[in-house]
């Protein structure tokens, strides 16, 4: 046996570098999880300073006995070139090990063990956890927000129209195909505007008036994110076009436009929208207050819509405009069939982060006394009844949010994939 | 010219402006029906209102005009902290996506898509409502490192009083001055005779130096004022002296920066991803350090990549410090588009001056950046 060098380990005594390296490793994993999960602090004989850095240096010392390059065992290797490259690296990783193994049970007791479901009053919650019993009683105002309760099957079946109209373009079929488009930009915003207004409103058919004041929570996040994003998208498209138009008037105001919606935040623009809008209209003109919220988010959008299809029909090599011009095309046909559709499909990733933006912009509208979920909540916390679980609310809407966005984001990085063409 | 192409123009420079000719008539007839006439003359009126947290003097004795600086201020200020601290955040974490450590890798994309995909508002509702409520109140704070004390009522922390603060100023912007003189000569030295000179060590020595001369022969001097807790009555207690941070402040800050630093870290991950293998290949091929590498070749390549994104995220990050206006922090549309506008009543000029303000910010810094993409784009022959 070859002498044992602990400051260099080597491929000689390869064993044995990595049987006590692994147990040091796995004595300072043990030691933090341990002391994390059941309380235990096996190093209680150390001084306090010492027991609490003793993992990390046990681990490094560990880490850095099982370094060896070319060990020929396929899994060390991996392991090594992944998380132990160096003495920093091998610090990093274990901070990082311990932090998570230190943050699983408060986590844990917080969402699941300690927190409490059962029971619809305040008193129920007696753990120390979070008190989802406070959701469960307030889940229908998150969802519905005022909307009275018999009626709010009026939303669901609207949604689930929707919904179900929105997968037409799935259905493959020849002869309807070139209709799609048309069906996507005109027709199916014409049947969502018809079924929100009569079925959610309602006022006709027999179905009783709901003002928009009662409606809230999640579905007023879905109407404002669905409408704002079908209307800002074509004059985003317009806007982009005039502002690459060679005619000096349009593209002045087009990118007086967009500079002008570009520049404010968009709380100003709701404010406009609440306070000064009206007084530019004629006195006995009324707009209902969502009427004028979502005109205003949609032309707040709009340009930066435009600004993202402005970057892709920039990207396009002229070659394409010369050639669709040599096929005689006008500038409305050759926009429709040969810009447009390339310009699109390069802009995917671009479109897909203004949407998001849009639908994560949407609690604003609380500023003009609209309450979506994120309002709601606000209302809901400072119910006297219900005092005192803020935390829960957030994390609750927080977390629904996180899943629609992250969902929304994976969705573009797919389309983006399909729609990639070898240029 | 032919009539192809006025014809559009027309028609399009007709309907804007029948469209604002639409709203000015409109806003005449309103503004004479309720009897105000149009002007800006209310802004040298007394404002009578106070605000909790300002960086100049003011009380309601003051103008509007001065409530609009006051807000315009506290913006700039959450703004000038979250761009600092969303830069520095944002720059580990996009370094981080790049580490060949596949644990750093992946704790810094989870950094990144779980504060990207939640609101702001409603992370600054969770900051303000449910994380800050949850600090120990004033009497029951423990301090940290004997005179800061972090408390639902705000952070509280030791203020610097200085003493002929001015000649330390002085002394600061000669050692720049220098610096820069020493550089230069430095840069002529190398390209004429070849010869380095350790600028570094000399610049980071006369930055500490001098500075630090003034304190022994200028006359500067520096002391703390630590916060002392006081008791008002039998559960109220203040903290008297030192500086209070509001939770307000904290609150947006602390949102708006780490919200940002994500947008960050992406621009600085693409920035450093751009450069292309070959040139760090090349760069060390020639003989120069790593460090010089960085310095020399890479650097100034990812940073022409990352600088115009970065900056757009500040642009985003002061628009976003409006929604201070959530949390009751007086930001310009919490002062100015709410206090002011209701007690003057005056829609149409308060919110086209926060609007203009903001639009100015804006287009100031784009302009800057356009020239700036201008200076360092690579000129092609």
């Amino acid at each position: 046996m070859n002498k044992l060098n602990l400051l260099k380990p080597n491929k000689e005594n390869l064993n044995t570098y990595l049987y006590i390296g692994s147990f040091l490793f796995f004595i300072a994993v043990l030691d933090v999880f341990l002391g994390s999960f059941f309380q235990i602090n096996i190093t209680s004989f150390l001084p306090n300073f010492v027991g609490f850095i003793l993992p990390l240096i046990l681990g490094v010392v560990g880490l850095h006995l099982i370094r060896i390059e070319f060990s020929g065992i396929p899994k060390l290797d991996l392991l090594n070139k992944n998380i132990n490259t160096n003495t920093f690296n091998a610090i990093l990783t274990l901070l990082i090990i311990f932090v998570i193994i230190k943050s699983i049970p408060p986590i844990m007791s917080w969402f699941i063990i300690d927190a409490n479901i059962a029971g619809d009053t305040k008193e129920a919650c007696t753990g120390t956890g979070a008190c989802w019993t406070y959701i469960k009683i307030w889940l229908r105002r998150f969802v519905y927000g005022m909307y009275p309760n018999e009626l709010q099957w009026r939303i669901n079946i609207s949604f689930f129209l929707l919904i179900a109209l929105a997968f037409v373009g799935l259905i493959p079929s020849e002869k309807l195909k070139k209709f799609l488009t048309l069906y996507y930009v005109i027709i199916y915003p014409i049947i969502a505007f018809i079924l929100i207004y009569y079925l959610i409103s309602g006022g006709a058919f027999g179905l009783e008036w709901v003002e928009t004041g009662a409606w809230g929570g999640l579905s007023l996040t879905f109407i404002v994110s669905f409408f704002c994003l079908i209307f800002c998208f074509p004059v985003g498209m317009f806007l982009a076009l005039g502002r690459r138009s060679t005619l000096p008037t349009i593209r002045y105001i087009s990118v007086g436009f967009i500079e002008f919606w570009r520049g404010v935040p968009l709380i100003t623009v709701l404010f406009m929208s609440s306070v000064m809008f009206p007084m530019f209209l004629p006195e006995d003109f009324f707009m209902d207050k969502l009427v004028r919220v979502i005109i205003a988010i949609s032309l707040f959008e709009a340009a930066y819509v435009a600004e993202v299809i402005r970057g892709g029909l920039q990207a396009l090599p002229r070659g394409q405009y010369d050639a669709a011009k040599s096929l005689g095309m006008g500038y409305w046909k050759m926009h429709i069939f040969v810009i447009l559709p390339q310009a699109l499909k390069l802009v995917i990733p671009g479109i897909a982060n203004t949407f998001l933006a849009l639908v994560k912009d949407t609690p604003l509208i609380f500023v003009v006394g609209l309450l979506e979920i994120v309002g709601m909540l606000n209302l809901a916390k400072t119910n006297p009844k219900w005092l005192g679980f803020a935390m829960e609310g957030y994390v609750f809407a927080a977390i629904i949010f996180w899943i629609i966005c992250y969902a929304m984001s994976k969705y573009s990085y797919n389309l983006e994939l399909k729609y990639k063409t070898e240029r | 010219m032919n009539i192809k192409k006025i014809i559009p123009q027309l028609v399009t420079a007709l309907v804007v402006i029948l469209i604002f000719g639409f709203f000015t008539y409109n806003a005449q007839i309103n503004m004479d029906n309720r009897g105000i006439t149009f002007g800006y003359g209310f802004l040298s009126q007394e404002s009578s209102f106070d605000v909790q947290f300002s960086l100049i003097e003011y009380d309601g004795s003051h103008s509007y005009a001065r409530a609009y600086l006051v807000g315009l201020l506290n913006t700039l200020l959450v703004a000038f902290i979250g761009i600092i601290i969303s830069t520095i955040l944002g720059v580990i974490i996009g370094i981080a996506r790049l580490s060949p450590n596949y644990l750093i890798e992946r704790s810094a994309a989870f950094y990144v898509e779980f504060f990207r995909n939640i609101p702001l508002l409603l992370q600054i509702f969770f900051w303000y409502f449910a994380a800050l409520r949850a600090l120990p109140l004033p009497q029951d704070a423990d301090a940290i490192f004997g005179v800061s004390f972090l408390t639902i009522k705000g952070l509280f922390v030791p203020r610097f009083v200085w003493e002929n603060l001015d000649i330390f100023f002085y002394s600061i912007m000669a050692a720049i001055i220098s610096i820069i003189v020493i550089r230069n000569y430095a840069r002529k030295l190398q390209e004429n005779e070849g010869k380095q000179l350790p600028v570094f060590l000399i610049s980071s020595g006369l930055l500490i130096v001098l500075p630090l001369l003034t304190f022994i022969i200028g006359g500067v001097s520096l002391n703390f004022e630590i916060p002392v807790i006081k008791q008002l009555s039998t559960t109220s207690f203040v903290y008297e002296g030192g500086l209070g941070i509001p939770p307000e402040l904290i609150a947006l800050t602390l949102a708006l920066a780490l919200y940002t630093a994500t947008f960050i870290a992406e621009c600085v991950r693409a920035g450093i991803q751009g450069i292309s293998k070959g040139q760090k290949e090349a760069a060390a091929s020639i003989g120069l350090t790593p460090n010089q590498v960085l310095k020399l070749v890479i650097m100034p390549q990812a940073l022409r990549i990352i600088i115009p994104p970065t900056t757009n995220q500040y642009l985003n990050l002061t628009k976003n410090s409006s929604l201070a206006a959530a949390i009751a922090y007086p930001d310009l549309v919490l002062v100015f588009a709410g206090t002011a506008l209701m007690q003057t009543g005056r829609a149409i000029e308060i919110v086209s001056i926060t609007m203009f303000t903001y639009l100015s910010i804006s287009l100031s810094i784009s302009l800057l950046m356009n020239w700036y993409n201008k200076k360092i784009a690579i000129k092609e022959k």
